[in-house]
């Protein structure tokens, strides 16, 4: 027993030097693109881990997920960029020095937003299961997509598809985080690049998501949900509000959503319709479903592997684009060689990559 | 004195041209196991679903253990106080028996979204006690050992038992089993009666339906016997085994 609580510990303590060093090591290749890959790879994470709580938990399947993405992103560029108060004469009296709403108070309303619209998309789902609650949420997500590329007239709210640029960069505390910063202590100095700093946020949030995760899964609310996943009808009969439960999974996995959205648009300092594609929904549920559907390390794993593959793919296709003489593009490649990957990884481990124990966890715990 | 759990009153239900129920009514008192038998299509099914909220009656009038009460929507019956089991056994598969029975515990507890992820005192406290209860129950009907198997990897025998010990964690006034000898060998209908009986000993009460005749007959202390809707006869299992009508409706008349 004793023995096991230091392996664990010993694993601990590696796994979080491995993560607190990573960055450094990346940025140690001289250029930002390895650890832009890896940030944008945590904020999958992030997106799988809320998306696990929706499919993963409650059994809904979500494939408009992402517009809960697109709400936490529109609503920081709105907020902390000059767009609004360009286009509005009374926003542009209110705040003269342009509208930067404090990104933590955007990340609190947008979780909120975000929660509420995931409630009242759910909402009018609540009596459809599988493929048809499938198709209605792809269809919910294309409507918040085109509303975003088509809000720009007759009053400018999103600026169609130009999207919004000049967004605020974060800022932790009064700590910019778009800026490199030196740390220095005697003669050693160190440089930080923003890509590292934004790693470390990400990497903080994709720990706060984990925990809460598990919290929830380990709780009266999650055996609740993961009882409706098994058997609506016995959930039901068990006492089960399945209504109010199923909103509730709905609302939790969007505020995740909402959240990251949040993040992406302070670190990419711009937003566009083009970023929130059915594609991405889709991809989204493939990182959960490859991963190892309700089991949390397996739904980071999946998130990693499906968000780090195309980079991956993208060196690695490079040769192979010049033996066929150019005929196959790299992107074509890539997308061929992806699909390849996972039809080869959904045959060979059916219940994904890594997936729930056969067993529960051990009662003498 | 005995105490009246269920008392059901002048049931009818009507599905287009077929009565399916026309006034039923049965009274169960405390400790009893009461069967409702019948032939196929006797209406069996529809008054445990009009019970149970799944149909609306077109009239009747229920009382749960004193308290009118009124079978609306599905979830609520177990919070008034009726569990059921399924005929075709539905657990929730990919979770652990235990986790099945903790699931039963869902309407007598009420920790929410806020103490799970913060994981107050009261969650941890509340936590603790439905695991032990979970534990309790397992232990009631034999499966302990296997509390932390999948319950889809449990036998058909076993399986049944854990969907009891589900139904028990509800804390219910009345539970109400839905032919749970249905698909058993000899020896598990022998192994179910014996854990019937001793929840009747612990002074539950049972509503049986059941196909099973002999079954029922050995166990019940009251038998309602259905067919084409209406209520046959009702009494002790030797009253009712006597009964023309009854033997009439099971064996026919002979007159063919």
């Amino acid at each position: 027993m004793t023995q096991n609580k230091t392996g664990k510990l010993i694993v601990f303590i590696i796994a979080a030097i491995g993560l607190l060093a990573l960055p450094i090591l990346l940025q140690a290749t001289g250029s930002n693109s390895w650890a832009r890959i890896v940030d944008i790879a945590l904020l999958y994470v992030l997106l799988a881990l809320g998306l696990n709580i929706v499919v993963g938990y409650a059994g809904l399947l979500d494939l408009g997920y992402i517009a809960f993405f697109a709400v936490g992103a529109y609503m920081y560029g709105l907020l902390a960029s000059p767009h609004l108060a360009e286009n509005f004469a009374a926003i542009q009296a209110m705040f003269p020095n342009g509208l930067h709403v404090n990104i933590w108070l955007v990340m609190i309303a947008a979780a909120f937003v975000a929660g509420i619209v995931g409630m009242i998309l759910g909402a009018p789902t609540l009596k459809l299961r599988g493929d048809y609650l499938a198709i209605i949420t792809l269809g919910f997500g294309e409507i918040i997509r085109i509303f975003l590329l088509n809000l720009d007239r007759p009053v400018n709210i999103t600026n169609g598809p130009k999207g919004i640029s000049q967004i605020d960069p974060l800022t932790v505390f009064g700590f910019n985080m778009g800026q490199r910063h030196t740390l220095s202590i005697g003669d050693w100095s160190y440089t930080f690049q923003p890509v590292t700093l934004y790693y470390y946020l990400f990497l903080f949030f994709v720990i706060l998501a984990v925990i809460l995760s598990y919290r929830l899964q380990d709780s009266r609310i999650g055996r609740a949900w993961m009882a409706i996943r098994e058997d609506e009808i016995a959930a039901k009969a068990m006492g089960l509000n399945t209504r109010n439960l199923k909103l509730l999974a709905f609302g939790m996995g969007a505020t995740f959503g909402g959240m990251s959205g949040v993040l992406f648009a302070s670190f990419q300092r711009f937003v566009s319709p083009e970023s929130f594609s059915l594609m991405e929904s889709v991809m989204v549920v493939a990182m959960v479903v490859l991963g190892g559907i309700g089991h949390i390390p397996g739904v980071i794993l999946g998130a990693l592997v499906l968000a780090g593959l195309p980079e991956v793919l993208r060196h690695v296709a490079h040769p192979l684009v010049e033996l066929t003489g150019g005929r196959l593009g790299p992107e074509i490649l890539r997308q061929l060689l992806i699909a390849l990957a996972m039809v080869v990884v959904m045959l060979i481990r059916p219940k994904g990559l890594w997936p729930a124990p056969e067993h529960g966890k051990s009662l003498a715990k | 004195m005995s105490e009246t759990i269920l008392k059901v009153a002048n049931v009818s239900k009507r599905f287009g041209g077929l009565q399916a129920l026309s006034d039923v009514g049965i009274t169960i008192e405390r400790g009893q196991v009461y069967g409702l038998i019948g032939p196929n299509g006797a209406g069996k099914t529809t008054f445990f679903n009009v019970l149970t909220g799944l149909y609306t009656p077109d009239s009747g009038s229920f009382e749960l253990a004193g308290k009118p009460y009124t079978p609306t929507a599905v979830h609520e019956v177990a919070k008034a106080g009726i569990a059921r089991t399924f005929q075709n056994i539905r657990l929730f598969p990919e979770m652990t028996a235990l986790e099945n029975v903790m699931v039963g515990r869902h309407v007598r507890t009420r920790s929410g979204l806020i103490g799970a992820v913060l994981r107050t005192g009261s969650f941890k406290q509340e936590e603790a006690e439905i695991k032990a209860r979970a534990m309790e129950l397992l232990e009631y009907v034999g499966i302990a050992k296997f509390a932390d198997y999948k319950s889809r990897t449990l036998s058909y025998g076993d399986q049944r038992r854990l969907e009891i010990a589900r139904a028990l964690a509800t804390d219910p006034k009345l539970i109400a089993l839905d032919e749970p000898a249905a698909g058993m060998n000899a020896t598990e209908k022998v192994q179910l009666r014996e854990l019937i009986d001793q929840i009747r000993k612990d002074n539950r009460t049972i509503l049986l339906i059941e196909h099973d005749v002999k079954l029922v007959m050995g166990l019940c202390d009251r038998v309602t016997v259905l067919d084409y809707g209406k209520q046959l006869s009702s009494g002790t299992p030797a009253e009712v085994q006597k009964d023309p009508k009854v033997i009439e409706a099971y064996l026919g008349t002979g007159g063919h």
